[in-house]
């Protein structure tokens, strides 16, 4: 449905040496072609081809644990503290579990997070961010207020109260916690670029067509914010993963589940590190870290290939122009 | 003017959501967890601490919502906190002011130090595009920005704690030999004491500074003034920093604000880790202690911080800009 608009895009909004309308005009004529030129640029970007090769190994992992890890993660009758060797990859634990079984089993909580957090946040940060945009008026006022008041308040001190409140509750609770409390930054970002769309001709042809608002938005508008979306997405699920596992390290999470920040927490109250165990607490965070850098990868690449808008001189000037 | 009032109001606005989170949050959660808390204290605490206690968390009290709230605010305008349960029978007040030097210290310092590296590295990046401090440094502080700031100080405890013994890991000085005072074997064991968390702090942060800066200085550097200034003549490094790092570094001055947020949530693990006697591990004590009163004043205490510099920087940006003081 965006072929009869896209003659319209291509032929206007090219105010002199403005750096974003070119490739941003482009990007209204690929519309639900979207996530196809996504696919096309990860592949020629060199950060976001290891960032994506990352990412699909440990959703691999996270799905067929039990084909690289024998062991089951909770079984603790093996011998205390054992070294590496070929049947205990990263040694025991201190309670007599197997550590690469936990590592591996753990990859699953992680991911599960990332994705739901994700994705919900994501999903109010579009509904906010091209609500406020869209409307304008009192409703971007007082939407616009709403992000920024959430995005200035300190997010980790206020889950770490909310979390003290709700005495350590467990993976539900830490998604429930971070999807309402993180989703301000992409809703900004995301307002910005629809701001920057509000006057363009294609939605002006769809108002004079005599579309109705919701499809305006949701056919018109979103489709054209595919790769910030995506970049938005990446970004929620990258402070996912730090916040959750940093939650959970210090003891806010379930200390049951089986996850990376669980097995740091037991490692740190262990004294791992001071009784000779390294691995224990070394392993996991690494592998917060790997996870974490594949969704940064990612998403740097994004900002290289996709949106131009997104460079903040671009973004004061709409600022100003709206 | 019109944008100092807006600014103000902002923050009036921002500080009075995060006093009614803290008052509502305690209330909002299933099965009051206050009540619980207070139970568990009922014996070694005393009575009159408890009934403040209770009334501030709307326990046993006949006081109605909207009574209460207004007893909140009144409360904490004047600076009263009640009494810490985990650091009975010290005041809240008490706590919080034996732990504000350590955070000030360590994060105050060890900020300014990577926004002044950091800015310095962007502009140098910017300026010898496509070099090799260009074509190396983004990738690797984007990795770093993912890095989890606890996992980075549990590495350098394991390599110079433990491994070369160079330095304490442990505290902020050290306790069974050394008495707080300003004699220099205190200050020194202060400093070295320091040293870790601070490069902790630096190296998972340092990142930002670079990229905003960077980033900015690229965008700066494509403007007709710039070009105009190559084209006088004038020496490079005059170009550089009167001309394009004067006008790229507003950004990285309101990113410094808004990134101090983060800044805060990572010192609290760093701290943890370090078990450094500073804010963010008092807030952890007193998350793990349930120690309520001191979690709820100290979260405060953390968002009035970051609220206050972004404030400064607000102030900042629109002295050194003209264009922000007429968009208004």
């Amino acid at each position: 449905m965006s072929m009869p608009i896209s003659g319209v895009t291509s032929t206007v909004g090219q105010p002199g040496p403005d750096p974003g309308a070119g490739p941003a005009a482009g990007q209204a004529r690929a519309g639900t072609q979207g996530l196809a030129r996504i696919g096309r640029a990860v592949r020629r970007n060199r950060k976001a081809a290891v960032g994506a090769v990352l990412l699909g190994i440990f959703i691999l992992v996270a799905i067929f644990p039990g084909v690289i890890a024998k062991d089951s993660p909770s079984l603790d009758n093996y011998k205390p503290r054992l070294g590496v060797s070929t049947a205990h990859l990263l040694g025991t634990t201190a309670y007599g579990q197997d550590m690469w079984a936990q590592l591996v089993w753990g990859t699953r909580n992680v991911l599960i997070i990332a994705l739901v957090v994700g994705l919900a946040a994501t999903a109010i940060a579009v509904l906010i961010g091209v609500a406020a945009a869209y409307l304008g008026g009192a409703a971007d006022g007082s939407l616009s207020v709403l992000t920024d008041v959430l995005l200035v308040i300190p997010l980790f001190p206020l889950l770490i109260v909310i979390a003290g409140y709700a005495h350590g509750g467990g993976t539900l609770v830490l998604i429930l916690v971070i999807t309402l409390t993180g989703w301000s930054y992409t809703a900004r970002q995301l307002r910005a670029q629809a701001l920057s769309l509000r006057r363009r001709d294609f939605l002006e042809a769809a108002r004079v067509r005599g579309e109705r608002q919701i499809y305006i938005i949701v056919m018109e508008v979103i489709p054209t914010m595919t790769s910030l979306i995506v970049a938005s997405f990446l970004t929620n699920a990258l402070y996912a993963v730090l916040f959750a596992s940093s939650l959970q390290f210090i003891g806010l999470g379930d200390p049951n589940t089986q996850s990376w920040g669980t097995m740091l927490y037991w490692a740190q109250n262990n004294a791992a590190l001071q009784t000779g165990q390294p691995l224990w607490a070394i392993a996991p965070g690494a592998c917060i870290a790997t996870l974490g850098a594949a969704f940064a990868l990612l998403n740097y690449a994004f900002d290289e290939i996709g949106n131009p808008a997104l460079r903040p001189v671009r973004r004061t000037r709409v600022k100003r122009a709206g | 003017m019109r944008f100092a009032l807006r600014r103000l109001g902002f923050f009036v606005l921002t500080l009075w959501a995060a006093l009614t989170l803290n008052f509502f949050l305690p209330r909002l959660m299933p099965g009051n967890p206050a009540e619980a808390m207070l139970g568990k204290f009922r014996g070694p605490v005393s009575p009159e601490a408890l009934k403040a206690l209770e009334v501030a968390f709307g326990v046993n009290t006949k006081e109605g919502l909207a009574g209460q709230y207004v007893h909140y605010l009144g409360n904490v305008a004047t600076g009263n906190f009640g009494t810490s349960l985990y650091f009975y029978p010290k005041s809240v007040g008490r706590v919080i002011l034996d732990a504000l030097p350590w955070t000030i210290g360590l994060v105050g310092l060890t900020t300014i130090l990577a926004f002044a590296l950091g800015t310095g590295i962007g502009i140098l990046a910017a300026w010898r595009r496509g070099g090799r401090l260009d074509s190396i440094m983004p990738p690797v502080f984007v990795i770093t920005s993912a890095i989890p700031y606890f996992w980075v100080g549990m590495v350098l405890v394991l390599i110079f704690g433990i491994t070369l013994h160079w330095l304490p890991t442990q505290g902020g000085f050290n306790v069974a030999t050394d008495t707080p005072g300003l004699t220099p074997a205190y200050i020194g064991d202060v400093l070295s004491h320091a040293v870790l968390p601070a490069a902790a702090l630096l190296i998972t942060t340092i990142g930002t500074w670079i990229l905003t800066m960077r980033n900015t200085m690229i965008t700066t550097l494509a403007e007709d003034y710039v070009r105009m200034a190559r084209a006088k003549g004038l020496p490079g490094r005059r170009i550089m920093v009167d001309y394009a790092a004067r006008n790229a570094i507003l950004p990285n001055l309101t990113g410094f604000a808004m990134s101090l947020g983060f800044v805060v949530s990572g010192a609290i693990l760093i701290e943890y880790v370090f078990n450094y006697p500073g804010v963010g591990f008092m807030l952890l004590q007193a998350v793990q202690g349930e120690d309520f009163p001191l979690m709820q004043a100290l979260f405060l205490l953390i968002t009035l911080a970051v609220l206050v510099a972004i404030l400064l920087a607000d102030i900042a940006t629109a002295l050194l800009d003209p264009r922000t003081r007429a968009a208004g």
